[in-house]
């Protein structure tokens, strides 16, 4: 492989490897020129032992802005985003204020502007304050440039708002993203409801918490004839709701996190936070529900859910830590690692969910490999083995659940909207 | 060339009964035992840990746990100092983190920790060089508790394989049910959990255990291990009232047969899960619990400071 890319007027690079654009339906090595940010041609090359694929886009990101810069901000969490090789990702509206209103999303995305490296999207609330008592403006945020609607973190509890919500957003032409959780049913709980809860006497976390609204949801859905996305599906219940309604023409999709297609909740014997996520990690029915359906393509998301957390905050006893775990800067390469490797998932599948499966679920531009389109690549080592450490992060967190763990597969470079915004 | 160093033997820990295989618990007891005919013996006092130092840093209120263990220490001659979390700077906000740096600077051999979360234990150990003992940690371990049973039990009936136990009420909340379940399959006894649905949880089997939600359960038990019903959880409708509870569960004379005998773990709830006539009956091995408490510490701070540890490759199931 070679690559030459300056940022300037009338630049040309040469990128030449195994091209893996499962959307296109490539997969042979190829030379690949860019000019100016626009890919302008594509020949047969020579292989190489680097894969180059579409870049990744992450719809489910945490950056902490505004109100925890201490723990990311849009800077450094989009660094963290092109050293995973994404060109573009969606940040979430739990913050402090709240993503609520027109004039807190205009701030954002004025600051993207000026500092995201790679292309940022802000999802707005569904509720003022996330509270689920009143809709926000949603017209108004879908203008000032809404990526979607989501009171993410908090579940919408009441299905008299929800049914509203999705009538509601009817105004305009963003879905809402639902974090499905019953708290009823999830209220003092800490992992799944099973055999490992049961003998640690952490508490319990049941699959129902997730699968009931799931199902709730999808009714609503499909009365309402409303699209929705249910973001990071945990529990089989959830999974097999999910088939039903797509079997039944609901237009729904469906995000799966890299930590609960890998780990199961044996992982928490550990005590160690930073396994410490909502949803809880389950059993091995359930992330081998998880696998298949990413597989067969009613998950079509892969997302990372990139939950930064101050050292000082994980640094308690497992009960008292915050849900949540950091995972742009691993995602693929512990996807590759445990999913391809092993032969569970193809590598094809892999980006394809990664990249064009979460793009068209939000009606973003997926990221291609044809002559004409804007450059949106990443180039994968996929026999460059590395070890996860605290000190290599981008991202100012580094509550990963991979620390210490050797991985293999890297990205080498990432090229976002025509830029060169990542080279290892 | 630098000299090439090896690194440091890991602690040894008890944080949890799975921290320990069946030898390792008959040699706990062989102690305790030992040290109880000892002190019997002797004087009150062995020399054995002397100039060694135990911190008992103890964020939930107790009893007998912490007197048991200051007075361990001290009839082992170990220089002893007790932190509860009231009246110390964990009254002004000090993490726990920062509290077990600050006593981990003063080189104490032994840390004892209880605390409210699930995991502090775990916590203290990867912060400090001390060894630690957990002495309860939420929901999750109680692993002293267990071994002392265990003891009493052994003392009282004469053996543990074979044991039949049933632990009657709710194990949900329990540490103790969890650290003694997971001791009984360690030396071969029987375990039959007893209590409502909702108070029972699912999973435990997977530890070798029974489960039923009828008091008739106990009818064929050696041992009737009744646990305290905790009143702050009726706001969470485990179970309708204390009164149904009593009417289901509650360990009556009528209930308990002859040559069996009935264990609680303290504080009782008389009236509620066990009634006062049993309590004060011969069957009762309340205050034997109590007095194996101490010896079984002392073995524990002596276990815990002189057996070299396991190799980690030797373990197998370890969590």
């Amino acid at each position: 492989m070679t690559l030459f890319v300056r940022n300037g007027r009338g630049d040309s690079t040469v990128i030449t490897g195994r091209v893996v654009a499962p959307a296109q339906g490539i997969d042979e090595s190829l030379r690949i020129a860019v000019t100016d940010g626009v890919i302008t041609a594509i020949e047969p090359g020579d292989s190489g032992s680097l894969v180059i694929a579409p870049a990744f886009v992450d719809p489910h990101v945490h950056l902490r802005t505004p109100g925890r810069e201490d723990e990311e901000t849009i800077r450094s969490g989009t660094e963290a985003a092109a050293a995973g090789g994404y060109c573009a990702i969606l940040a979430m509206p739990n913050t402090d204020p709240v993503v609520d209103s027109a004039a807190v999303l205009g701030a954002l995305v004025e600051e993207a502007h000026a500092t995201a490296l790679v292309p940022t999207g802000f999802m707005a609330a569904i509720s003022k304050g996330q509270l689920g008592e009143e809709l926000t403006e949603m017209a108004d945020l879908a203008a000032t440039g809404a990526a979607a609607f989501t009171d993410d973190g908090s579940p919408v509890v009441s299905a008299g708002l929800m049914r509203r919500a999705l009538q509601y957003s009817g105004v305009t032409a963003l879905r809402l993203a639902l974090h499905c959780e019953e708290p009823s049913l999830s209220r003092g709980g800490h992992v799944h409801e099973g055999r490992v809860s049961a003998e640690l006497g952490l508490g319990p976390y049941p699959s129902t918490a997730e699968s009931v609204m799931v199902e709730r949801d999808l009714a609503l859905a499909e009365s309402e004839c409303r699209p929705l996305h249910l973001m990071h599906l945990s529990a089989r219940e959830s999974v097999e709701a999910l088939d039903r309604a797509l079997a039944d023409g609901v237009p729904a999709t469906a995000e799966v996190t890299p930590h609960h297609l890998v780990l199961t909740d044996e992982a928490v014997r550990s005590l160690d936070p930073n396994v410490k996520m909502n949803p809880p990690l389950r059993a091995p029915e359930d992330r081998e529900a998880l696998r298949d359906a990413l597989r067969r393509g009613s998950v079509s998301c892969i997302a990372t859910d990139h939950a930064p957390h101050a050292r000082h905050e994980k640094d308690v006893p497992f009960e008292e830590a915050p849900f949540g775990v950091t995972g742009l800067e691993t995602a693929f390469a512990a996807l590759h690692t445990h999913l391809v490797e092993p032969g569970i998932v193809a590598l094809e599948t892999l980006i394809e969910r990664m990249s064009s499966g979460p793009a068209r679920a939000f009606g973003l531009d997926e990221p291609r490999i044809e002559v004409g389109a804007r450059a949106n690549l990443v180039v994968l080592d996929l026999a460059a083995e590395w070890t996860v450490t605290e000190d290599g992060f981008r991202s100012l967190s580094a509550n990963s659940w991979l620390l210490g763990h050797t991985l293999r597969g890297r990205v080498v470079t990432t090229v976002a909207d025509g830029r060169v915004v990542f080279a290892s | 060339m630098s000299e090439l160093r090896l690194p440091p033997a890991p602690k040894r820990h008890l944080l949890s009964i799975a921290d320990l295989d069946r030898a390792d618990i008959e040699r706990i007891l062989d102690t305790a035992g030992s040290l109880a005919a000892a002190l019997d013996r002797e004087m009150k006092k062995l020399p054995t840990l002397r100039g060694r130092t135990v911190v008992n840093l103890f964020y939930e209120s107790s009893t007998r746990t912490l007197a048991s263990f200051e007075l361990a220490a001290k009839r082992l001659s170990a220089d002893t100092m007790s932190i509860r979390s009231a009246g110390s700077s964990v009254d002004k906000g000090e993490s726990l983190k920062d509290t077990a740096l600050t006593l981990a600077a003063y080189e104490p051999d032994v840390i004892v920790v209880r605390h409210p979360s699930i995991g502090a234990p775990q916590l203290v150990s990867r912060l400090t060089d001390a060894h630690v003992v957990n002495a309860g940690d939420g929901k999750h371990q109680h692993p002293t508790q267990a071994l002392l049973d265990l003891y009493a039990m052994r003392d009282a009936l004469g053996r543990l394989a074979g044991l039949r136990v049933a632990i009657v009420g709710d194990v949900l909340h329990s540490r103790v049910a969890r650290s003694l379940v997971q001791a009984l399959a360690l030396v071969g006894g029987e375990t039959v959990l007893v209590g409502p649905p909702t108070l029972v949880p699912r999973g435990l089997e997977a530890l070798g255990c029974e489960v039923s939600h009828n008091i008739q359960a106990i009818v064929d038990a050696d041992v009737v291990y009744v646990l305290r019903m905790q009143r702050e959880r009726m706001g969470d409708a485990f179970v309708p009232s204390l009164r149904e509870y009593t009417a289901l569960y509650g360990i009556t004379p009528a209930r308990v047969r002859e040559r069996q005998v009935v264990m609680h773990p303290g504080p009782m709830n008389r009236g509620v899960e066990i009634d006062p006539r049993v309590a004060d009956s011969d069957a009762a091995l309340v205050t034997d619990q109590v007095r194996a408490g101490l010896v079984v510490r002392m073995a524990v701070l002596y276990d815990v400071l002189t057996v070299a540890p396991v190799e980690a490759s030797e373990r197998v199931g370890v969590a």
